[in-house]
């Protein structure tokens, strides 16, 4: 199903669904999503705020709410179910074959350890080195993120680091134990742009130099494209698009994509030429939610999308479109 | 552009900040100071719009709050309509009629919104404060900006928790304009919205600026958002204003190297060369504590620099009609350079 050799995916999830139980009634955060990452691939996880992209992020590392539930579906990574793999099991992956770079590293990391000493614990912790060798290695991590001056550095704490230099650390010690596959929960929300140049570089380049999968959840189509070779639209708990990069952005199918590639200030000549999009996401605890989250603001709905279930199309090369009337 | 002609124009504009431990006595140390506005002068048409982009610590927000008038400026002026109100202390601006005539919209809309209040009393606050309107006439105005920003009359009693992004940022917007200014200074309205209402809100301030004749002082760091909404833009790097000029001129072809590293950052959809077309700003910028008066601020990151660099500051000067550059070595590939026939 992808343009890369048919061999067997290093992560697919499959029909997977995660409910919150809160005060208030039962959010259907994910509804039956799925998809696939080889190895060295890159993918985005694109949409609005709300619309499930850290909570995959977040079910795929196992460290969901106490008040989530998985209620169907599986996560196969390197052949392990992690929907049902044991703490244990979890603990042995997170970290050495799972890592994930958090939105803001100021908070991500502990304020009160040098940063030499946290990329240090996780190498310790996953047994790569002695204890002795342990700080000679966390130095060389900062140095493959190129902060200048790994040695001094490495006895910084994170507030005496700029938010860009944070986000390397954070970076370093994701890739301490080189991982067999990155999440990347928008690492350069409030960074400077020339700083998120310089991050997303980054993590490309390792990225290729490791062959390490990368999946980058953002909201930002732009970000996406110029750095994925794949890209998985999300709404309202569903993935409604998944494409390579250039089919999606020269041939979108689902009306929202199309909807929010016109919506984003990239190309248009003028403000007259972007596109909102009207409505907001539905109310995900309702119990009468229609097959298809997006009929509330879709132009082209009709009965057929509010009475059957809700079908998968697979266009060829990778291309999926979750819609009945695709564009 | 003649000084009168402009809404506001600001000459050779400073602030200082004081750093460093305070001593018992005050003759035994040198005080050091972060300089954050470091001369800077532009000017704001009537019905213009100018964006302000530039990276964070490059001194926008205090710039942005020396023209609110929030903060006494260190030296240079401030004039709104000729009349100079930089020499007004900021806690007696409050009664100075200017305060009406220049409002701010601030970035966050759930931060800048207060709790207890509800929206109609948000929006009536600075109706009350400064045009001491009540009842009827209060009613009116605050229903008359409602319909202006196109919030709903039932959405006047929620308080901010009971809105969206969008709605918060429409009330932002009217409390903004109740009081009829001539200029609004826009502090990155929609950063924190996502795209799809981001649009809205956009098309809203273009509509309200033509309708009402506002000029609009935007700033942003979202570069193809002020390349939309924007006539004229400044760039500014470490308290200068190290670009300034026609939007889209600037954009098709930036003359300072600075410009040129900040618009080749940003990710545009569908170009996925992007990467290699990069021009990167290696290393972190200077510190703004006690900078050396005659090196240019990008000096040590640029790579068109020369002893020119650090032997004088850099001033603006025009490069192509209309559009001005403070370096030494200026991009002049893609815009001829024209002979000055300036009005």
């Amino acid at each position: 199903m992808n343009t890369a050799p048919a061999s067997v995916p290093l992560l697919a999830v499959e029909d997977l669904s995660v409910e919150f139980r809160t005060r208030s009634g039962t959010v259907r955060a994910l509804d039956r999503i799925g998809f696939e990452l080889h190895r060295g691939e890159t993918m985005a996880l694109v949409g609005e705020s709300g619309s499930g992209k850290s909570v995959t992020a977040y079910a795929i590392m196992g460290i969901l709410d106490e008040a989530a539930r998985t209620t169907s579906g599986r996560i196969v990574f390197g052949g392990l179910d992690l929907v049902h793999a044991d703490d244990k099991a979890m603990g042995e992956i997170r970290g050495r074959e799972l890592a994930i770079i958090f939105q803001n590293p100021r908070t991500a990391l502990n304020p009160i350890r040098p940063v030499g000493r946290q990329i240090a614990d996780i190498l310790l912790r996953h047994g790569n080195v002695t204890a002795a060798l342990a700080p000679q290695h966390a130095i060389d991590m900062l140095a493959r993120v190129r902060i200048p001056d790994p040695k001094r550095r490495a006895l910084s704490y994170p507030f005496e680091l700029s938010g860009g230099m944070c986000q390397r650390v954070m970076i370093a010690m994701a890739l301490a134990c080189e991982p067999q596959l990155l999440i990347a929960d928008e690492p350069t929300t409030g960074l400077d742009i020339t700083t998120q140049a310089v991050i997303m570089d980054l993590i490309a380049e390792l990225a290729a130099e490791q062959n390490m999968a990368t999946l980058l959840i953002t909201h930002d189509l732009g970000l996406a494209a110029e750095y994925c070779g794949h890209i998985a639209v999300m709404h309202a708990g569903h993935i409604v698009e998944t494409a390579p990069t250039a089919a999606l952005f020269a041939t979108p199918r689902h009306p929202y994509t199309a909807k929010l590639i016109a919506a984003t200030p990239g190309g248009a000549p003028d403000l007259a030429g972007l596109a909102s999009i009207p409505g907001a996401l539905p109310d995900l605890r309702r119990a009468d939610l229609p097959p298809c989250r997006y009929t509330a603001r879709c132009e082209r709905v009709a009965t057929d999308c509010e009475e059957l279930p809700l079908r998968r199309l697979a266009l060829g090369a990778g291309h999926h479109v979750a819609c009945h009337f695709p564009l | 552009m003649m000084a009168g002609e402009a809404l506001l124009a600001v000459e050779g504009l400073r602030k200082l900040f004081p750093v460093g431990k305070r001593a018992i006595w005050p003759r035994n140390r040198v005080p050091s100071f972060l300089h954050a506005v470091d001369g800077v002068s532009f000017a704001i048409g009537r019905g213009e719009t100018v964006g302000l982009v530039g990276e964070s610590g490059c001194g926008k927000s205090t710039l942005v709050r020396l023209i609110a008038r929030l903060l006494d400026p260190s030296d240079g002026s401030i004039r709104f309509d000729g009349e100079e109100i930089g020499t007004v202390p900021a806690r007696r601006f409050g009664l100075a009629p200017q305060r009406g005539q220049i409002q701010m919209v601030f970035q966050d809309a759930t931060d800048s919104l207060n709790p207890h209040f509800t929206a109609f009393r948000a929006i009536a606050d600075p109706l009350l404060r400064l045009r001491r309107l009540s009842g009827a006439a209060l009613r009116a105005r605050v229903a008359e900006v409602a319909r202006l920003t196109g919030l709903s009359a039932d959405l006047l009693g929620r308080y901010p928790h009971q809105l969206s992004g969008g709605q918060k940022a429409r009330v932002g917007i009217a409390r903004a304009i109740a009081v009829e200014p001539r200029l609004l200074i826009l502090d990155e309205p929609t950063s924190a919205l996502d795209v799809s209402v981001q649009v809205v809100i956009l098309q809203l301030l273009q509509d309200l600026k033509r309708q009402l004749n506002l000029s609009y002082l935007f700033v942003s760091h979202d570069l193809n958002v002020v390349r939309l909404l924007c006539d004229r833009i400044l760039v500014m790097y470490l308290g200068h204003i190290v670009e300034s000029g026609p939007a889209g001129q600037v954009f098709a072809a930036p003359a300072h190297p600075y410009t040129q590293a900040l618009l080749s950052a940003v990710p545009r959809p569908g170009a996925s060369a992007g990467r290699s077309t990069r021009i990167g700003l290696p290393g972190e910028p200077r510190s703004p504590i006690d900078p050396a008066p005659q090196i240019c601020p990008l000096y040590g990151r640029c790579g068109r620099a020369s002893e020119a660099c650090v032997a004088s500051m850099p001033v603006l000067r025009e490069i192509a009609a209309g559009q001005f550059a403070a370096c030494h070595h200026p991009i002049a590939d893609a815009v001829e350079p024209r002979l000055m026939a300036a009005g």
